[in-house]
């Protein structure tokens, strides 16, 4: 711990910290560009001079470590007079154009330029114009603004793994570029945050808003399952963008670009009032008491075994509870809340979580990823692994479909034998985890949404015991999802009833006229065409496929709309806020079900949300620790049983559209078109 | 006056055979062995005692940077000779590679022997093909003599010499630059610390010197410490090889004592100036990075690094250039200001911004297109790059400006108001609208 004196103060701070660290802990505020916590040091800004004794030159703060006894003067005429001129020489060939610049109002040249900086221009040469550079469907350059803090760079390639941007030329003529293509990273929507200045700004949000126009509300991501801590800024009704929010935990402080830019699916294709099917068989427009009746008259003496329901990827857990409770009061066994079909949720509660917790990789020593692509569908969790693969020490082992991950696996094999010759020891790789202190084994849907996925969910816990996966204080056990909903759904025990059916026993049954009645909360992801000779209700946000297939369609709230709790594949209870209203006549979801509940005779016993979260916390206790990680218990879960031969696949083919949501978004379209499709060959008259 | 026994570089013009014999036949690779026997520290404290400093531009005291490199480290240690010479005006290093490579060759092994190098890469300046091209034939030479290698000179010390070309960028010659070229990448200075010292080439301990520094160790050695301080003054000792250009009589190359009469120097040995002493105008007495003298000046100054230091220069690389009253000084120096703005390398930000600026303001005050209070502000730009950046380019590329500000703000200020003269009450409005 050194002590050291920042302007004549004694300060002492932890190890390891640079001279920048120190003085912010001491309480003194260092402009800086270059400079950011998560990537390396550049230095390069030169902002953050500070004095040193014995030092005849200011120093860069940001790269000095801080030692006992250095004596530091952080607003020193020296001192001044550096940052004036540094900030002097990034303003001289910075164009004015704030008043056209979105970055305006959050720029941090504006802001330093303003603390720091001298009050008029002495520079009376021609500025310099750099031509923009392309970056792809999310980022807008305007390379002028640059001021070459290698910030992006940086990211790109430390972060993200891409090493698609660099610098060229020299001196004045050093441009930022990418080598004329789009960049081909999840992650690539965070340049824009590093930025310091306007020269990477959103796409899609170009010359939409001011920041000082937005209502900034905390909420949290349900585009996958890694629960992303957001911040959704909304102008009246509109979501105008997405931005990360800062959890060491979950996210750090990125986000991936699905998360941030998928919000202007929220503006399309959106159910904002009742509808129901009509004798001519088209759907028309109706009161909610008209739809509540129609649903009434369906369901009068209907048997409990012939009603379903099947909850959706990115439902909260009130509706869930919800759809539960009214699904009780009418008798009925057939419930689920796995829309893949995947052979989870029997058993103890470890055996359906990321035990490992996210930060927790950063600790483990070895991985074995099965039937996963943790790129497309957690980018967030695959930049941890990176994290700790930077860091050095770490093996990753890959069954499943090849795949760049951004850091280096070693790929073992395909499907479901290879994992057994891990399980027996036969492949070198068990070797691997044998020295391993701390392994861990990532189970994907890929491997758990199939015939034999009890089978595979077994194998793994054989694996996890086997290697000494499961310690005191290690959990090397991880079942990764991709739905947002479907750890809360599982904690909620929206499964299968005593006698009732599974996802494909439903489809199944309502294909056989066994099933009358189908209930979809927000479910989209399968065949909705079996459900033809079902009646189908579907409460939902987005006119997807659920929608398509509805009798009658109730309209729901979207994750921006709502107070809703949602669970992380942790297993990390988190709430998401409210931050527009529903457009038209939509209601927040376990409203919905609360209110057909008194159409149908018997009422869910709750009138408000707080009776709601009551209900949940009584349903599982886990939902009263907001926020808090308890380790799950171990014990049994899976079935052992035959494996089959087919290879384990990733459920996400397009990173970009997984959801109603994502589905219906422009700009994930357009990422879909630069990254996904194959490339369209140019006409003579495109340019 | 250096006398001609004096000399270390007894082939400086190339009149003698530069290859493995006829090197031998100049004394070097003479006792090389033994004095790999003396052993390392003995070596190291040798050079101290010799006060040599390194011949590259900054003077470090050679014998306490071979101090720096750690002794028990896990890590192998690194040699890398710096032959990158591209400051304007300098070219001694050329010529000891073009005709004394194994001179070179020889101080790589003691130097590298003597801070417990593994290897030693010579990072040879892109344009220089013909010497990297002898500097190659001279490593397959001692080689095959059995003076590098497994076994160099017979010490039973393993030591390997590397070539390396770089690509013609000024800004490599810059030692942590330098390391990265040589790492393949881009060529940009390092922060520091950590010093190459600890953290050099390939994260191991390094240490970069320039080709003279090494060249002249083995000569030290073998003919005595006493020898080398018996010329020059104290802290200012040995010889030192001048390179002359500009207006003289006679551009050369010459190795002389060091704190030689810069006077004496140029009479002597480069043919005087052109239309004589008295015709002088300036002189950059150290490389075009340091800042130039008047005559005033250059009538009593001695050539050695505090000497030029007091006078509020450098001796720098020791290239002198002359320049008499037939040029154009202020054009002169907004020359060097457009190189350094051509070669900054634009990491950092007041060397990328100021080089340029500079440069554009210098190009208008050659014309006199300018206001008189603006050469207080070319002198405040011009402070606000020095110091502030992460390599020493920044203050090269201050250090002309300031000189020229210093002695010659009466030809600055005249040369403003004779073109508001020519030009009338217009000036200022002409100069901003042809901007």
């Amino acid at each position: 711990m050194p002590t050291l004196e920042i302007d004549g103060k004694e300060v002492t701070v932890p190890q390891g910290v640079n001279l920048l660290q120190a003085c912010e802990i001491a309480g003194h505020e260092i402009p800086r560009f270059c400079y950011h916590e998560r990537l390396s040091i550049a230095g390069n800004c030169r902002m953050c001079l500070v004095e040193m004794e014995r030092s005849p030159k200011p120093v860069a703060s940001c790269h000095m470590p801080a030692q006992d006894g250095m004596k530091v003067w952080t607003d020193s005429d020296l001192v001044r007079k550096a940052r004036r001129g540094v900030m002097e020489f990034l303003l001289i060939n910075h164009p004015l154009d704030c008043p056209i610049c979105d970055q305006g109002g959050e720029c941090d040249l504006q802001d330093q330029a303003m603390a720091y900086g001298f009050d008029r221009s002495r520079y009376e040469e021609n500025k310099r114009a750099v031509p923009e550079k392309e970056m792809g469907p999310l980022i807008k350059t305007i390379m002028t603004r640059c001021i070459h803090c290698t910030r992006c760079i940086r990211f790109a390639a430390e972060v993200a793994g891409v090493e698609e941007i660099g610098a060229v030329g020299r001196g004045e003529q050093m441009e930022i570029t990418t080598l004329e293509q789009a960049i081909d990273s999840e992650l690539s929507g965070n340049l824009v945050d590093i930025c310091p200045v306007g020269a990477l700004t959103s796409r899609p949000y170009a010359f939409s808003a001011r920041p000082w126009e937005l209502r900034k509300t905390p909420s949290v991501d349900v585009m996958d399952a890694v629960g992303s801590n957001i911040r959704v800024d909304t102008r009246g009704r509109d979501v105008m963008r997405v931005l990360p929010r800062l959890h060491e935990d979950v996210n750090e402080e990125w986000i991936d670009d699905k998360t941030r830019h998928a919000c202007d699916g929220l503006r399309r294709q959106r159910l904002d009032r009742p509808f129901v099917r009509n004798k001519k068989g088209r759907l028309e427009e109706a009161s909610w008491d008209e739809a509540f009746t129609a649903i009434a008259k369906r369901l009068k003496d209907k048997k409990g075994e012939q009603i379903a329901a099947i909850a959706g990827d990115q439902c909260d857990a009130e509706s869930m509870l919800a759809l539960k409770d009214f699904m009780g009061t009418l008798g009925s066994p057939n419930i689920d809340c796995r829309q893949d079909g995947a052979k989870i949720g029997q058993g103890a509660r470890a055996g359906y979580l990321f035990n490992t917790t996210i930060a927790g990789i950063e600790e483990a020593d070895a991985c074995l990823l099965v039937g996963t692509n943790p790129r497309r569908e957690a980018a967030m969790l695959n930049a941890r692994l990176r994290k700790r693969f930077m860091q050095g020490g770490f093996k990753v082992g890959v069954v499943g479909e090849q795949m760049d991950l951004t850091y280096e696996t070693e790929y073992l094999g395909a499907g479901p034998e290879t994992l057994q010759q891990v399980a027996d020891g036969k492949h070198p790789f068990a070797e691997t985890l044998k020295n391993a202190e701390k392994p861990m084994i990532v189970l994907g849907q890929g491997a758990l949404a199939r015939a034999d996925g009890a089978a595979v969910l077994a194998l793994g816990r054989q694996i996890a015991e086997s290697y000494g996966m499961v310690q005191d204080d290690w959990n090397g056990f991880n079942v990764l999802h991709t739905a947002a909903g479907r750890v809360a759904g599982l904690d909620l025990g929206l499964l299968p009833g005593k006698g009732g059916r599974d996802v494909e026993g439903i489809l199944q049954g309502a294909e056989k006229g066994e099933i009358d009645t189908v209930y979809l909360l927000a479910a989209d992801e399968f065949d909705t065409s079996r459900l033809e000779n079902a009646f189908v209700i579907y409460q939902g946000h987005h006119g997807d496929a659920g929608a398509h297939a509805a009798d009658v369609i109730l309209p729901g709230a979207a994750y921006t709309e709502k107070n809703g709790t949602y669970v992380n594949t942790e297993g990390r209870v988190q709430l998401g806020r409210l931050a527009a209203f529903p457009p038209g006549e939509a209601r927040e979801d376990w409203s919905i079900l609360r209110a057909l509940s008194e159409y149908t005779g018997q009422a869910l016993p709750y009138d408000n949300l707080g009776q709601v979260r009551q209900k949940l916390i009584e349903a599982a206790d886990t939902f009263a620790r907001i926020d808090q990680l308890s380790p799950a218990t171990w014990g049994a879960f899976g079935k052992a049983g035959k494996l089959g031969g087919e290879p384990f696949g990733s459920p996400v083919a397009n990173f970009y559209m997984t959801d109603p949501i994502s589905r219906n978004s422009e700009t994930m379209a357009r990422c879909t078109e630069a990254f996904i499709l194959p490339k369209r060959e140019a006409t003579g008259t495109h340019g | 006056m250096l006398q001609d026994k004096d000399r270390i570089f007894t082939n400086l013009y190339g009149q003698h055979d530069w290859k493995l014999a006829g090197a031998k036949k100049r004394g070097v690779w003479m006792g090389t062995g033994d004095m790999l026997a003396m052993g390392r520290d003995t070596l190291v404290q040798k050079i101290k005692d010799s006060e040599l400093r390194g011949r590259g531009g900054a003077g470090f005291p050679a014998g306490m940077k071979w101090s720096f490199m750690p002794k028990n480290d896990p890590r192998p240690s690194y040699l890398v000779v710096n032959a990158d010479e591209s400051e304007p005006g300098t070219c001694k290093d050329r010529e000891i590679m073009r005709y004394d490579p194994h001179r070179l060759l020889e101080g790589c092994v003691v130097a590298g022997f003597a801070m417990g190098a593994r290897a030693a890469y010579i990072y040879v300046r892109g344009e220089f093909w013909l010497e990297g091209n002898h500097l190659e034939e001279a490593v397959q030479e001692a080689y095959d003599a059995g003076l590098i290698g497994d076994n160099a000179c017979g010490s039973g010390y393993a030591f390997d010499i590397y070539i390396h070309r770089g690509a013609g960028a000024y800004i490599c010659g810059e030692e942590t630059a330098l390391l990265e070229s040589l790492e393949g990448k881009k060529g940009m200075p390092r922060l520091k610390p950590p010093f190459p010292a600890q953290v050099g080439i390939y994260g191991c301990p390094t240490t970069v010197n320039n080709v003279e520094t090494i060249a002249v160790a083995p000569e030290i050695l073998r003919r005595g410490v006493a020898w080398w301080t018996s010329i020059g003054r104290p802290k200012n000792t040995g010889t030192k090889i001048f390179c002359m250009s500009g207006h003289v009589n006679k551009p050369c190359n010459v190795e002389e004592s060091m704190s030689i009469p810069l006077k004496d120097l140029v009479e002597k040995h480069a043919g005087g100036v052109r239309g004589g002493w008295d015709n002088l105008q300036a002189v950059i007495p150290g490389g075009s990075s340091v800042p130039l003298i008047p005559k005033s000046v250059a009538d009593n100054q001695l050539m050695d690094f505090d000497a030029l230091k007091d006078s509020g220069t450098g001796l720098g690389t020791a290239a002198v250039i002359v320049i008499d009253k037939s040029a154009d000084i202020i054009d002169s120096i907004c020359r060097i200001a457009q190189f350094y703005k051509h070669e900054s390398c634009g990491q950092c930000t007041p060397c990328r911004e100021g080089t340029g600026w500079m440069w554009r303001v210098m190009t208008r005050m050659v014309q006199g297109k300018a206001e008189i209070d603006e050469i207080d502000k070319l002198w405040d730009v011009t402070k606000e790059v020095e110091g502030h950046t992460i390599c020493a380019l920044g203050d090269a590329a201050a250090w002309p400006i300031q000189g020229l500000i210093r002695h010659f703000r009466p030809e600055l200020e005249e040369r403003i108001v004779e073109y508001k003269r020519k030009h009338g009450k217009r000036a200022t409005s002409v100069a901003t609208a042809a901007e």
